[in-house]
């Protein structure tokens, strides 16, 4: 017998570039579609204008979000929590329905990859032509071909770049600076970083983000079950594979083995092999064998949208689409709908202004004139809407407790304001020890803007 | 400063850190391939683990520059260690510490405000108190430094003055009340239980000081009580009028700093007073002082005092 000869395996592989071979279809035209729809808000959003300033503007420094009309503090960091978990409920809703939809049409990932696919193949040429030119050696055709590339990508890099920092500095302002370059130290880290993140991620990473980087891609199975909706290959159908021959069909399967799939796939995967993790569901292979079969003369979708039941019960798509309506996403769309119809109504119902109370700690309760009690409080207005107001001052809670202080108060528009205010009773009235009080704060040219603030007055003993 | 007694523990540290580092490279290094036996029936593109009997693992390959990433994140924790403080004692090459960067913050807060307060230091104090911004400037230092102890409102609490009468134990024009928070004050009464003679006559004394302010009296003490005022008089004065340049009070009104009734009074007398402001100069900088001392002394002085108090009237803002 033969020692067994002890071998050594690499833990850690090289990337194998992919040319993912340009495709026309149903789908790749939806994706483009939404290439557009996203890029367009992306790019374009920032340079709204609303009120005489940005419309969408994320003010990190001062610590306010413009969204529109709206202006959020950080007390309504709560908004923000919300828009979140409804940004990932929707997002486990699609999946579970229709798997990974996200992925291959809307996600920025694939998104910026279909952008700079797209100024590859118009610098390098189709996907034969690119194989060619990689196996080169270098040349200064070669090297004049690849720069253009990736100026062109930074360009659209750097385009991105400053766009996404316009969210969060007037993109106005950003634009005067970029004449002189004089961009403040945060400016600049974050227009390099997102630029350097958008040509390293669309132009090198790739499905590299897809597979090893992205958290969802890691999670997403759990979302899946045998009624989502799947990019799948009929395997039933399409086996035995072979080459066409003239008297139909040489192995009595539909595939033709011309691995068009295979090269139409931005993650280099045999979608023949079955769901694998790897594949984003771009459903750039089912356009491509879509495109076979109408050449071969047979019916469309050997690889298509379905589901893992309907593969094994032969389901009609009518039952397929029945089937959606599960509890799963029954209860999905419930939580989801909840959640957006609270979010909704708790901004409908928010008032633009916010009131502290802060009792003075120094004073439990000072006797003045005619032994009357007083205590002091300051009151931390935040006047969070966009004109200034005046505001009044009321109290309640006690008998004969009224205000000293000027019971009047303007706030200028998104301010802050601290005040302090006076309160006292007679003596004897409410008992000694703390007593539970209102105080009331409403708009006198808006009564509906109002807030009540619960605090204690303090009679000594 | 030493943050261990014992050299030792710095070592300890020291040694531990960078085990651990290196550690992490060497693994990285040793795990990056692995030499599998060929098992029996030849089967490769397994990693060679098995569990539960029969569960292999399938190698598949992470990508390489994962593993560049694992020895990047090596390089960049030694440059840090290097660079910062983080082995044992050893500051870092650049020095960097948490009160530098404190320090550095409130350099870069005075640089931008530091002119503003510049063009107030120039002027005089009556000046800068009718200036509306450094009203509402002097407004947030003094809720934010003075507050705490004079109340919001600036009436004081027993023991700390109300600010907003005309009545000031150190004087009350602008520039004693900018001395005043400047360099802070010491108010001290002597205890003159007995000096006085005893109880008895501390509570004639009391009284008769009762009768300086036109408060009700017993008249009977408070004739004991004129005789032995004399040895108050070197403080307060004949007429109970109070030293300002000695901060005792103005006994002959109704403002009390501890408060008016007789039994206060005699504990006053008896046990004495001692009370402190404690100086603002190297905390605020003689600069922010100068425009918290115009509102303070705005409080009660200044003739805008009461628009201050009294908001914008709703018509002015709904023009706006
Ligand atoms: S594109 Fe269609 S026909 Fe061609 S190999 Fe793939 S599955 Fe088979
Ligand atoms: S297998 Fe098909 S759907 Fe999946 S990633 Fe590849 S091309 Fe896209």
């Amino acid at each position: 017998m033969n020692q067994p000869q002890p071998q050594v395996i690499k833990m850690y592989a090289a990337r194998e570039e992919i040319y993912p071979r340009e495709t026309d279809g149903r789908y790749a035209r939806l994706r483009w579609l939404f290439v557009w729809l996203t890029q367009l808000a992306f790019y374009c959003t920032p340079w709204l204008q609303w009120n005489g300033r940005q419309a969408l503007l994320f003010d990190l420094g001062a610590r306010k979000f413009y969204i529109v009309g709206l202006v959020l503090w950080p007390q309504d960091f709560i908004y923000l929590a919300a828009l979140l978990i409804i940004s990932a409920y929707l997002l486990f809703l699609a999946t579970a329905v229709a798997g990974r939809v996200w992925c291959g049409f809307a996600c920025p990932q694939t998104v910026y990859t279909e952008i700079f696919l797209w100024i590859e193949r118009k610098i390098e040429g189709k996907r034969s032509a690119r194989i060619a030119l990689d196996r080169q050696p270098a040349s200064l055709r070669k090297f004049g071909k690849k720069s253009a590339k990736h100026l062109a990508w930074g360009a659209v890099a750097l385009w991105t770049g400053f766009t996404f920092v316009g969210y969060f500095t007037p993109i106005t302002q950003l634009m005067g600076e970029v004449a002189t370059l004089t961009f403040g130290p945060w400016e600049w880290f974050w227009v390099v970083f997102y630029s350097v993140a958008t040509y390293g991620n669309a132009g090198w990473l790739r499905e590299q983000v897809c597979k090893y980087m992205c958290p969802y891609a890691r999670f997403q199975s759990s979302m899946f079950d045998r009624d989502t909706l799947i990019i799948t290959y009929d395997a039933k159908r399409g086996e035995p594979r072979g080459p066409l021959s003239k008297n139909g069909n040489g192995n009595g399967g539909s595939c033709i083995d011309c691995s068009l799939c295979v090269q139409v796939c931005p993650t280099g995967i045999d979608i023949r092999k079955g769901l694998q993790y790897e594949c984003i569901g771009c459903a750039a292979c089912v356009d491509a064998c879509n495109g076979v079969m109408d050449k071969t003369g047979q019916a469309r979708g050997l690889i298509r949208y379905s589901t893992e039941r309907a593969m094994e019960d032969h389901l009609t798509p009518t039952a397929i689409r029945r089937r959606t309506l599960r509890p799963r996403v029954k209860i999905y769309s419930a939580v989801l709908g909840l959640i957006m119809l609270a979010t909704a109504g708790a901004l409908t119902l928010r008032t633009p202004l916010k009131l502290d109370v802060i009792r003075d700690r120094g004073s439990m309760g000072r006797e003045v004139e005619d032994g009357m009690i007083e205590n002091v409080y300051r009151l931390q207005i935040m006047n969070t809407a966009e004109q200034a107001h005046v505001y009044k001052i009321a109290v309640s809670g006690m008998p004969t407790l009224a205000q000293v202080t000027a019971d009047q108060v303007m706030v200028e528009a998104t301010e802050t304001k601290g005040y302090p205010i006076r309160l006292r009773t007679a003596h004897g009235a409410g008992k000694p020890g703390s007593n539970k009080i209102d105080i009331t704060l409403s708009a006198v040219d808006d009564p509906s803007l109002h807030v009540k603030e619960s605090a204690v007055f303090i009679v000594p003993r | 400063m030493a943050d261990f007694t014992n050299g030792f523990w710095d070592w300890y540290i020291v040694v531990l850190t960078l085990l651990g580092v290196f550690g992490c490279g060497v693994l990285l290094y040793s795990q990056a391939k692995v030499k599998l036996a060929k098992t029996a029936d030849g089967q490769t593109g397994t990693t060679g683990h098995v569990w539960d009997e029969d569960l292999t693992e399938l190698n598949t390959p992470m990508p390489r520059w994962w593993m560049w990433l694992f020895y990047i994140t090596i390089v960049f924790a030694l440059a840090y260690l290097f660079l910062y403080p983080g082995l044992g004692t050893y500051a870092g090459k650049l020095g960097w510490t948490s009160s530098a960067e404190y320090k550095g913050e409130l350099k870069q807060a005075d640089a931008e405000f530091g002119p503003l307060f510049a063009k107030y230091q120039k002027q005089d104090l009556k000046t800068v108190a009718a200036d509306p911004q450094a009203h509402a400037i002097g407004e947030r230092l003094f809720l934010t430094y003075c507050a705490q102890c004079h109340g919001s409102d600036a009436r004081g609490n027993k023991g700390f003055p109300n600010l907003t009468d005309n009545d000031w134990l150190f004087g009350g024009t602008p520039d004693t009340i900018k001395e005043t928070i400047l360099h802070g004050r010491v108010g001290a009464m002597p205890p003159m239980g007995a000096a006085l003679g005893g109880d008895k006559d501390v509570e004639n004394v009391a009284h008769y000081v009762l009768t300086l302010s036109g408060s009700t009296a017993d008249p009977i003490k408070a004739v004991f009580g004129k005789e032995k005022f004399g040895a108050c008089l070197a403080c307060h004065g004949a007429g109970g009028k109070g030293n300002p340049a000695l901060g005792a009070p103005n006994l002959s009104d109704k403002i009390w700093l501890f408060g008016g009734s007789a039994e206060t009074i005699k504990e006053t007398i008896t046990k004495g007073r001692t009370t402190t402001m404690p100086p603002f100069d190297d905390f605020l900088g003689e600069a922010k002082v100068h425009v918290l001392a115009a509102y303070v002394w705005s409080l009660s002085n200044s003739t805008n005092m009461n628009d201050v108090r009294q908001p914008v009237p709703a018509e002015a803002v709904a023009e706006q």
